[in-house]
């Protein structure tokens, strides 16, 4: 187990540097992010000269990269435009959205499972084809649209919540926004859920576990939804990464001054180092969430283990 | 039926919320005819750059020192018009050398005394390059600072020679050539005072800016919210006539607008082009819809040497007199934009040099006469026009694809002209800045002060900071000199003018439409007015 674990960590070290490189790469081709910088005229000659020489944008990209790397490991992820540091940056955007993901995993994990286990006992049941046609539905309709109906209706029409997210982001808030985050990976989780149970169902363990006549909710839970939900874990896993990623809607929508908004106006203003940075630290969430999962799958099924 | 009491508990949140912000923003009493004391909240956008007065060029940081600072002049909020604020007056002989004498009694909110040094100071901070401001370039004109500001290398002095303090509250300014509107751009931020605590503790002074102005700056936490208050002891006359303004920075304007109509904001300052079509039956007489000193054009590049025939004169007309202008404002801008006659703004009026008309035919549309003089002019060059626009902010797809569209069908030939979008604005400019434009790009100018001058100058005077196209003409540039040394202005507006003939003779760029400011507010609120750069009068809102 311990082999295992270190290996899989030292796999992340290429893969981190690759990635790395290439975000900054791709940022770098985009032109020169100085010269958006003073607005629709052009920044006079001298104080262009001085701007790059303290974003170090003088210097060609290879050595830009590697002084940047050295930074970054010293915990120092370069200043954004404004002036404020990059990691001031994280520190305020990166609670809001993990508290954004933590209530969208936890919108999925409690409605998707328990929709995923209704419907995957009561196959070809009313409500297994009504859960079906809502997941479809969910499921085709981009996020925007429910994002913004939602807003609509039980922000302004409704009045239940207030439309956009104040700048403390509490729980309370970010439910609703949460919701819509949730949504797609959500129908997502109750379809795979219900696969796997009810594939799983006819399997002898179940049977036996039947046979010897324990209790159904024991039987459904401890037998049967420990060995369906290897595929869902895996799912949700990287669904922590996308979700903290790709919250850049939902953000949008709600106001919500998480990573999605950082990185958004990061790209529009070409900061490469509020890009490189913010997508750093995400490519890192990526790494450890999907070691956890492939960790968790030892614990939900013995048979798996890392020698 | 989980969603239905998760939605219960975010409304008792919200309401919890709610309670409490309206508990906190309201101590005083509520008289009727606007609560003095009660705080408004505005929707705001992130400032691009540190706010320093001389570091920022955007609308929203500019907003924030409006509210906390004053200057030596003060641009009218109605009339645009440069009106002494801090001044008590400025002389000058030789429009060149200047005498500034700054009124007495005024303060900095932390106590401190606005003197003649708080401004030279400033303004030597502003112009040094070390200090990387991005308005540097405004103090140009003094005298020295080609030394404090080399085009390359390091600084040699760290003040500007032209510069003077005489006495607490006189000093002298020397300009390198003659200028006699200098004291009218005065009232431009970059030129704010500053206290020493800007210079002695410079980090603690941008996480908390203190200045001079109407507001005091009571928390601000970068990147969502800046609450400003009321300062009781201002010394100026134009006090707040609210409790304070709580400026919120919204992702999207879009979210901003739907959050004043939940009652949840008091006022949007930008209604998304997106809501026009109901912001009439949704806000009613709340919505203002007023000119700003904002022009949008179309440049070329002059370097082009396809760009720069004695026949591309006719072309460029041409392609004016193929732009259907009224219609693309109507139906693409919902009219927030005036189809554009003159190079200038309406918001300078015609005392400050906007003449209506001035462009006459050319930028009328004539579909025929179009194709005439495109043909005359001896055809596009290329066989076709590229539009170039940067895709990532506005709706500048929109309208160059109307505009094409336009040209298209006076020229009868439907590959005449198409849009090139750029994918992010840094780009756009880097493209600029490198002379890579092939073509028409669009070009916009929104004023640093309500003068003539600043529509033209920057943009066309040869090798000027703005002068994207890189346009250069001799007659320009001898009335623009010549406009500079007249000390009387009405004489020297008329002298831009005849300026402003020759960029229309030769149709150095062409004018399509000026934009309008836009707001919308809350019931709470009463005398919302947008000033000349279509940022709210703050001071002058009502609550209550």
């Amino acid at each position: 187990m311990g082999r295992y674990v270190v290996r899989r960590l030292l796999q992340m070290i290429p893969v981190f540097i690759g990635a790395t490189l290439l975000i900054f790469l791709m940022v770098n081709v985009m032109g020169d992010p100085i010269a958006g910088l003073c607005g629709e005229r052009q920044c006079d000659a001298a104080t262009a000269a001085q701007l790059k020489k303290e974003f170090g944008l003088d210097k060609p990209v290879w050595q830009q990269y590697l002084t940047y790397m050295g930074n970054v490991f010293t915990g120092d992820f370069g200043t954004a435009f404004n002036g404020q540091k990059v990691t001031e940056l994280m520190a305020t955007a990166f609670p809001v959205t993990i508290r954004l993901t933590i209530v969208a995993i936890l919108i999925e994990v409690v409605i998707g499972i328990t929709l995923g286990v209704v419907t995957g006992l009561r196959r070809g049941r009313p409500v297994d084809t009504s859960v079906l046609l809502g997941t479809l539905v969910v499921i085709s309709v981009p996020t925007f649209v429910t994002g913004l109906l939602l807003q609509l209706l039980l922000g302004v029409e409704w009045g239940w919540i207030k439309p956009s997210v104040s700048t403390d982001a509490t729980f309370g808030e970010l439910i609703v926004p949460g919701l819509v985050l949730a949504s797609v990976s959500l129908a997502y989780v109750t379809r795979l859920t219900r696969t796997s149970i009810a594939e799983n169902r006819r399997s002898d363990y179940v049977r036996t576990a039947v046979a010897k006549g324990l209790p159904r909710r024991r039987v459904i839970i401890r037998h049967l939804l420990r060995n369906s939900l290897i595929p869902v874990v895996t799912f949700i896993g990287t669904d922590i990464g996308a979700l903290m990623g790709g919250a850049i809607v939902t953000e949008r929508i709600f106001n919500i001054h998480g990573v999605g908004y950082q990185l958004y106006q990061g790209i529009l203003r070409q900061n490469t180092q509020t890009v490189v940075g913010f997508v750093t630290v995400l490519v890192l969430v990526f790494l450890v969430a999907n070691l956890l999962v492939d960790l968790l799958y030892a614990v939900l099924d013995p048979r798996i283990r890392y020698a | 039926m989980r969603g239905a009491t998760h939605a219960k508990w975010a409304a008792c949140a919200a309401a919890v919320a709610l309670a409490a912000t309206a508990c906190g923003g309201d101590s005083g009493s509520g008289s009727s005819g606007g609560d003095s004391s009660a705080v408004l909240s505005s929707s705001w956008g992130d400032p691009q750059n540190p706010l320093e007065p001389a570091n920022t060029n955007e609308v929203q940081g500019g907003k924030v020192l409006d509210m906390i600072f004053r200057g030596l002049k003060r641009y009218d909020p109605k009339t645009g018009a440069a009106k002494d604020m801090l001044a008590e007056k400025i002389d000058t002989t030789d429009s060149q050398n200047f005498t500034v004498t700054v009124k007495a009694g005024w303060k900095f909110s932390n106590g401190e005394a606005v003197t003649a040094k708080s401004f030279v100071d400033a303004w030597n901070y502003g112009a040094g390059l070390k200090n990387n401001q991005k308005n540097a370039y405004f103090f140009g004109y003094i005298e020295g600072y080609d030394k404090v500001h080399p085009e390359s290398g390091t600084q040699t002095a760290d003040t500007l020679s032209g510069l003077k303090v005489t006495g607490d509250r006189t000093f002298t300014v020397k300009l390198t050539q003659k200028f006699s509107t200098f004291p009218d751009t005065l009232g431009y931020p970059a030129f704010a005072p500053l206290p020493q605590a800007f210079y002695t503790d410079h980090a603690g002074w941008i996480k908390k800016p203190v200045g001079n102005g109407p507001y005091t700056v009571q928390s601000y936490t970068k990147g969502s919210k800046m609450s400003l208050r009321k300062w009781d002891a201002y010394p100026g006359t134009d006090k707040a006539q609210n409790g304070g303004v709580d400026l919120k920075v919204y992702t999207d304007n879009n979210t901003a607008y739907t959050d004043l109509m939940a009652g949840n904001l008091d006022l949007v300052d930008d209604v998304p082009a997106a809501q026009l079509k109901n912001v009439k039956s949704d806000l009613g007489s709340r919505y203002l819809n007023t000119p700003a000193g904002i022009i949008q054009t179309l440049a070329f590049p002059f370097y082009d040497k396809d760009w720069n025939t004695s026949g591309a004169v006719k072309v460029r007309q041409g392609l004016s007199m193929a732009i259907n202008r009224q219609q693309i404002t109507d139906t693409i801008f919902q009219k927030t934009r005036t189809p554009a006659t003159d190079w200038t703004s309406p918001v300078l009026g015609t005392k400050g040099g906007f003449q209506d008309g001035l462009c006459g035919s050319g930028c009328e549309y004539n579909p025929s006469e179009a194709k005439k003089l495109v043909k005359e002019g001896g055809g596009l060059p290329g066989g076709q026009v590229k539009i170039t626009y940067n895709a990532d902010t506005g709706s500048h797809k929109e309208w160059v694809d109307a505009v094409c569209n336009s040209i298209n069908n006076a020229l009868g030939n439907d590959k005449a002209c198409v849009g090139n979008p750029v994918g992010t604005f840094a780009d756009f400019r880097t493209q600029i800045t490198q002379k890579k434009m092939s073509g028409p790009f669009r070009a916009g100018w929104q004023m640093d002060y309500p003068l003539i001058q600043n529509f033209l100058q920057p943009l066309y005077y040869t090798n000027a900071s703005s002068n994207d196209g890189h346009w250069s003409n001799k007659d320009f540039d001898k009335l623009v000199n010549q406009a500079n040394t007249e000390t009387d202005t009405t004489k020297a507006i008329g002298i831009f003018q005849n300026a402003e003939k020759v960029v229309r003779d030769n149709m150095a760029a062409i004018p399509l439409w000026y934009q309008n400011g836009s707001a919308g507010w809350s019931d709470r609120l009463s005398n919302v007015a947008l000033n000349p750069f279509s940022v709210p009068v703050y001071n002058e809102i009502k609550v209550g």
